[in-house]
């Protein structure tokens, strides 16, 4: 079979059960009826089973900052509440 | 509690009274001395003007503020009885028959006896269990006729910017935190402008006990109840997120643990926020930041004292509110 782009011969491949045609030449790809769908398949079925990407050892959870008024304080986000464990804030938290 | 002009120790609290009450009203009548004291179960949680707190065993009894609106406060405690709220709401407990109503002029409850969060951990707080409970408490329908009086939060962040006006007139913070007052549209304080679901009125950690009796069965659901019925009634519900939000844009909350918190609520099906939460928290949470430094202000000068570093960042906040700062 010949690439109907560039004319160079197409070989046979088989991907999990699925039979592709790929140019010599130009590593285009000729599907037949049904083979996209076939691929579909089994790329969903492959999403659903991948577990999640472990996060990087040592870092922290990839997370947004969270949303802050015009008036928030800066540096929000790379800032982890240096006042958090004062006596301080250690009181208002638990008083009116 | 309450804040106000009135967080000071009140002179000629009717302890002894609340503690016969307590004692009465943990053990039968004819009963021998319990060992209650020996066991160390006996004390005074809190005694301020605007709630008296004192322990006996599994119970407390609560003094409320001499000034308690009679006719608010029956409304308020009667919701607190209802079953639909009992996963929610510490659920009061009947007074012993013949036990005086009120004692000093001021009105008297009993409840069950919950351990609070421990102020020594913050990082051992339930924010999610906290936002789990006022999702709920936002979410409950309300028959009409409930007589429910609107919710206090407004109302409490003007009384304390009056106590800064009167007791810290000089004060060279004063101004900033009165201006970042003036940011705030008098209608947006004003009860009846807002919508009118439940609300706590005055949440804060110290507002969260743990069930121990009935002991919850160990699968079930967590045991943390909401306590303190002085200020709940029917506003807008974004003013019960407003203090954690002030302490997240203050900087001193970390943004993760507010996350936490705020996801929790929004998890829970809480309706005092939509997908950009700080339209609905803007104005609350300036409000409660205004509330916070006008009390340390007005605490640091009846004491006599500099202003703590949080507090210094509660001022800071204002002036960032305001556009500028003073003292």
């Amino acid at each position: 079979m010949q690439c109907p782009k560039c004319h160079a011969a197409m070989h046979t491949y088989n991907r999990n059960g699925v039979q592709i045609e790929q140019c010599s030449g130009c590593r285009g790809i000729f599907l037949d009826y049904g083979e996209l769908e076939a691929l579909t398949r089994l790329e969903s079925q492959w999403v659903q089973q991948a577990p999640p990407a472990p996060p990087a050892p040592g870092a922290y959870p990839a997370q947004p900052a969270p949303a802050a008024p015009a008036w928030g304080a800066p540096h929000h986000g790379g800032h982890h509440g240096g006042h958090y464990r004062q006596r301080g804030f250690g009181r208002m938290l638990f008083s009116s | 509690m309450t804040p106000t002009a009135r967080s000071t120790p009140a002179s000629g609290a009717p302890l002894d009274g609340l503690a016969a009450l307590a004692r009465t009203a943990a053990h039968p009548p004819g009963v021998a001395p319990c060992g209650c004291a020996d066991d160390g179960l006996v004390g005074v949680l809190a005694d301020r003007e605007d709630g008296t707190v004192v322990r006996h065993g599994a119970l407390v009894v609560k003094a409320h503020a001499p000034d308690t609106d009679p006719e608010a406060h029956r409304a308020r405690l009667a919701l607190a009885a209802r079953p639909d709220v009992a996963d929610v709401l510490l659920s009061p407990r009947p007074l012993p028959p013949a036990a005086p109503e009120a004692l000093g002029g001021r009105p008297v409850t009993l409840w069950p006896y919950g351990p609070p969060v421990d102020p020594g951990d913050p990082d051992a707080a339930p924010w999610e269990e906290a936002a789990r409970l006022l999702a709920l408490l936002h979410r409950t329908p309300l028959p009409p006729g409930t007589g429910l009086p609107p919710m206090r939060a407004p109302l409490k962040a003007a009384l304390a910017v009056d106590r800064m006006r009167r007791s810290a007139p000089h004060h060279p913070a004063t101004a900033t935190v009165l201006a970042a007052w003036g940011t705030i549209p008098a209608e947006l304080t004003a009860p009846g402008n807002t919508p009118h679901l439940l609300c706590h009125g005055d949440f804060h950690l110290g507002q969260l006990v743990r069930l121990v009796s009935p002991a919850p069965a160990p699968e079930g659901p967590p045991s943390w109840r909401l306590i303190d019925v002085d200020d709940l009634g029917l506003g807008d519900p974004a003013w019960d997120l407003a203090r954690p939000a002030a302490w997240f844009a203050a900087g001193i909350l970390p943004p993760e643990v507010w996350s936490r918190f705020l996801g929790a609520y929004q998890e829970a099906g809480g309706p005092a926020v939509g997908s950009d939460p700080w339209v609905r928290l803007d104005v609350p949470a300036r409000a409660l930041t205004v509330q916070t430094a006008a009390l340390a202000l007005a605490k640091s000068t009846a004491e006599g004292r500099r202003l703590d570093e949080v507090e210094e960042v509660m001022i800071d906040t204002c002036a960032r509110i305001a556009g500028h700062r003073t003292g």
